[in-house]
């Protein structure tokens, strides 16, 4: 041990002066614990609260690599087992011990803390004592004086450290009052503490301490006030961990956030009135009041945010005692560690994600035998991830386990009676594997004490709910599955785009922002394509699906200047998309306020805020209008799968389609086979040959028929003035351009073919995603057409050669 | 006289398309002249818009589209704001009227003529002197909204 000189032995480690502070905090609870205890034997959530707090020092100081303080906590930890499960009943012995113990533990913690190493204290008779009480010798009853029992067997043994002269003191009252030291294993009465405390020696002792300083006598502190020792003469110049700390009401931190933000607030108000004035001493002030404001609101932002590796800490321990007590191997891997979160929701999310954690262990991972015979490394892996995104943080579980068998889930859910066969059959796999998350369900086939405890993933997912988050599953079968929680960022104060669309402000959060493309008429004309009934932008060589805000929103655009296209490229899950907006204003830090109930239910938007000028802007939720805009959705995912998987052994005829509107509500298809080119003419080119609508294209003249008028259907309502879409169809040695409203989708149908309508033109209706569309026989369209085209046109295209 | 009691039987009134309603002042928070408002398109057609209440931001209701009646003429509307278990709700109306004071007696179940639309919204009506008070329902009009 080291003098009282208190310096403070270099640097400590980050993760070690958390632990102190940490154990600190929970070694003041457990001595007032340990008395509770003493006083109501029976208390068990005392007991477990105690058996916690030295399980989580023995935990950490393993990992930690503190060897002594390791065994001691563990030899304490054994004991509270015992009293734990009822083995032993709490006597004043015990107690005495275990106080002991938690000396000792500060004792080393101060060590630590001083040195970054544990001492050379000599533990072992408390540790004797702790073991023969852990296995029930009695050693009660003893005379009092045994206040000595770690001290005086120690004394003698003890060599190298000298003590503090306070320390010493304390000592040295000890050995005078018991100066024949009782055995070990007798326990010291809680009285006898008191009164030696009570018996604080006098200057002449601590003269004559220090005298006998010198003498080894290293165990004292096991028994001795190290409380004390900390508060007078013994701290060190610089203030040691735990008074550089304080707890804090979370209350109080929630008001000043709330203030911050209004602050935050106030000033972009000054900052925008401040660009109109020309004072230069008020725009200085206001320039410094800006920059206050920024450095306050980062920091009483830091004190809500904890990084999340603080909750996974325990997680290796956690997997590693499951691992071994359900016979797997699982190594644990952590991404993101650092990911801050706010401390309301780090506590919230600390049972959801230890459930979860063991769930994959116990439920996902497979034994390594298993493992070993499909091909798999012996070892499962199991990957925490966390970061931010859009706004929120996502958490990920990820195992490379067994993977959920939707129709294992599908059967239990029968089973169980939670749904019928016909709503289940009704239901995607990736509904049925959500069901894991209703309430009374439970997949594993035998239950284990581990997971299957009754505390079921209904709970887990209800949890999560509560601070507004969600939870998603993927998995697949045999490879594994991964849980990724969503959870927002509300109170918050966070970086945004401010973008303008259909005369309204919205702000974007930057972390979901890629980047900003502005295209010039012209270019945009180029770039901006559709396929397949979908806007999207030729980007760098790649497709990037677009969504006009104004549309999505139902907004109509105040756009005036219509020369250039502002494209907002956003990233939602792994995919990109570009927003269209009317104009970006600004980047602005914004206050995330929730929204009321009745706008809540709007997935578009994350929340709200309030702008410079007062007024209320939405926040934008990047994957919300990601999935409202179906660039991403499980449709079209599925759509495409089907389309790169068609089944060859079909027995059904399968055709590929050309999803044509025509008019308001008509929908008609023409087989793929049938058509040419795909083009879109502006109604400037239209000319007139004879008495029909021609177009040049490809140095010849193509006439053009208006489908909705061959098939008889009113013309659109609203048809789209700007642009023609037309259907090139070659057939009789000729080009003819079908005119058509929208030209939808391309898809991939089994054709049914029913004659439903009367009219030639159709070869018969069969149904297209939900809807009833009319099959068009395009060859005999284009023949009628051209018959009367060239009747009435001999003469003009005489001389062109189609 | 307990200022409970009193409170109890004073009503803030205002005027919805010709009609004379009545909310309990214990669950008005305060009544404000026109704001400006942030609309939430995509929203439920209730929804007014966004309200920047005090740092707060509060969602306005349009009485008129909760009642089921007609749009709006001319006249910019009111707010009466209201608690709710969800922080505070604006409800527009067209016109505030006075904070009135009713007599137990004088309270009637909703007449028949009312619309059903409209009558299943509203508690009861008072007689007053001169005209007649329908008690809105807020649980049922506005709050019921919420969890809808």
């Amino acid at each position: 041990m080291t003098s009282t000189t208190g310096d403070s032995g270099g640097q400590i480690p980050e993760e070690v002066a958390e632990f102190l502070v940490e154990s600190y905090e929970n070694l003041d609870r457990l001595d007032q614990d340990l008395v509770t205890l003493e006083s109501d034997p029976q208390n068990h959530s005392t007991l477990s609260s105690i058996f916690r707090t030295i399980h989580t020092i023995k935990g950490t100081c393993g990992f930690l690599g503190f060897e002594k303080l390791e065994k001691v906590a563990h030899v304490g930890e054994n004991l509270l087992s015992k009293l734990r499960d009822g083995v032993l009943i709490i006597n004043p012995a015990i107690t005495t011990a275990l106080l002991a113990t938690v000396d000792a533990v500060r004792e080393m913690l101060a060590e630590i803390e001083s040195t970054n190493q544990e001492g050379n204290g000599d533990y072992s008779a408390l540790i004797a004592t702790l073991s023969r009480l852990a296995a029930g010798e009695e050693v009660t009853d003893t005379p009092p004086p045994s206040i000595v029992e770690e001290v005086a067997p120690a004394a003698p043994e003890a060599t190298a450290e000298p003590e503090t002269i306070q320390t010493g003191a304390s000592a040295f009252v000890f050995q005078r009052k018991a100066p024949s030291p009782q055995p070990a294993g007798s326990a010291p009465q809680p009285e006898v503490a008191s009164e030696v405390e009570a018996n604080t020696p006098p200057v002449e002792d601590n003269v004559e301490a220090a005298a006998v300083a010198s003498a080894p006598r290293e165990e004292v502190s096991a028994v001795a006030e190290a409380k004390v020792d900390h508060d007078k003469e013994k701290v060190p110049a610089g203030s040691s961990v735990s008074d550089a700390n304080i707890r804090v009401d979370v209350g109080l931190l929630d008001k000043l956030m709330n203030l911050v933000g209004e602050l935050v607030l106030a000033r972009n108000q000054i900052l925008q009135y401040t660009s109109s004035q020309t004072d230069t001493s008020f725009v200085a002030a206001s320039q410094r009041l800006n920059l206050i404001t920024s450095e306050l609101q980062e920091g009483v932002m830091k004190t809500r945010m904890q990084p999340i590796g603080n909750v996974w800490s325990k997680f290796p321990r956690v997997v590693r005692d499951l691992a071994l007590s359900v016979g797997k191997q699982v190594a644990i891997e952590f991404e993101g560690r650092e990911t801050e979160l706010d401390r309301t929701i780090i506590e919230s999310i600390k049972d959801p994600l230890t459930h979860l954690v063991r769930n994959s262990v116990d439920h996902g991972i497979e034994p390594p035998e298993v493992r070993e015979k499909i091909g798999k490394a012996r070892e499962g892996r199991l990957v925490l991830r966390a970061y931010h995104e859009g706004g929120h943080v996502n958490i990920e579980i990820s195992d490379d386990g067994s993977g959920i068998n939707p129709e294992k889930i599908r059967a239990n859910a029968l089973k169980k009676g939670l749904f019928r066969a016909d709503q289940l059959d009704k239901m995607s796999e990736r509904e049925l594997v959500n069901l894991i998350f209703a309430p009374g369900f439970s997949t594993a086939e035998k239950v284990t004490n581990v997971s299957g405890r009754g505390v079921g993933m209904d709970v887990v997912k209800t949890n999560i709910e509560k601070i507004g988050g969600t939870i998603d599953i993927s998995t697949n079968l045999g490879e594994g599955t991964t849980f990724k929680i969503k959870i927002p960022l509300t109170l918050a104060i966070i970086p945004a785009l401010v973008v303008a669309a259909g005369g309204q402000r919205y702000a974007i959060p930057q972390v979901s922002l890629v980047e900003l493309v502005r295209l010039e008429k012209d270019q945009a004309a180029v770039d901006i394509d559709s396929v397949y009934g979908a806007p999207v932008c030729r980007l760098r060589g790649n497709l990037l699906p677009l969504v006009y805000l104004c549309d999505l929103m139902g907004t109509s655009t105040a756009k005036i200047d219509d020369d250039a296209v502002n494209i907002v490229v956003l990233q939602a899950d792994e995919r990109q998309f570009g927003l269209v907006v009317d104009s970006v204003v600004d980047t602005e830090e914004i206050v995330v306020k929730p929204l009321g109930k009745q706008v809540k239910n709007v997935d578009v938007y994350a929340g709200a805020t309030i702008m410079g000028d007062g007024k209320v802007a939405l926040i934008l939720d990047v994957m919300g209008i990601a999935q409202r805009s179906s660039v991403i959705s499980e449709v079209r995912d599925r759509k495409l799968k089907e389309l790169s998987t068609s089944n060859e052994s079909e027995s059904v005829e399968r055709q590929t389609l050309l999803l044509l509107g025509v008019g308001d509500n008509y929908r008609v298809a023409v087989p793929l086979a049938s058509v040419d080119r795909l083009e879109e003419f502006s109604p400037d080119v239209l000319e007139w040959a004879g008495d029909n609508q021609v177009v040049q294209y490809r140095d010849s003249i193509m006439p053009l028929i208006w489908l909705s008028s061959t098939l008889g259907v009113p013309a659109a309502s609203d048809p789209d003035i700007a642009s023609i879409q037309v259907v090139v169809h070659s057939g009789h040695g000729r080009r003819v351009g079908v005119v058509v409203d929208r030209i939808l989708d391309i898809v991939n149908v089994a054709m049914n073919l029913e004659k439903v309508s009367i009219k030639s033109q159709i070869m018969g209706s069969t149904v297209v995603n939900n809807r009833v569309t009319d099959i068009v026989n395009i060859d005999e369209i284009v023949q009628d057409a051209l018959v009367s085209f060239i009747d009435s046109n001999e003469y003009a295209l005489s001389s062109y050669g189609g | 006289m307990a200022v409970n009691e009193l409170t109890e039987r004073q009503y803030c009134t205002f005027y919805l398309d010709g009609h004379f309603l009545g909310i309990g002042v214990k669950e008005v928070q305060e009544v404000l002249k026109y704001q400006y408002m942030t609309e939430v398109p995509l929203a439920d057609a209730e929804v007014a818009g966004l309200i920047n209440l005090r740092g707060q931001i509060v969602t306005a209701l349009d009485l008129r589209k909760v009642m089921g009646l007609g749009p709006r003429q001319g006249k910019l509307p009111m707010n009466i704001v209201v608690r709710s278990d969800d922080g505070p709700l604006s409800l527009l109306v067209d016109e505030i009227g006075d904070v009135v004071e009713v007599e137990k007696e004088s309270f009637e179940d909703p007449p028949e003529t009312l619309e059903v639309s409209f009558r299943h919204l509203i508690k009861g009506v008072y007689k007053l002197q001169e005209k007649l008070m329908l008690v809105l329902d807020l649980d049922r009009a506005v709050f019921s909204l919420v969890d809808a």
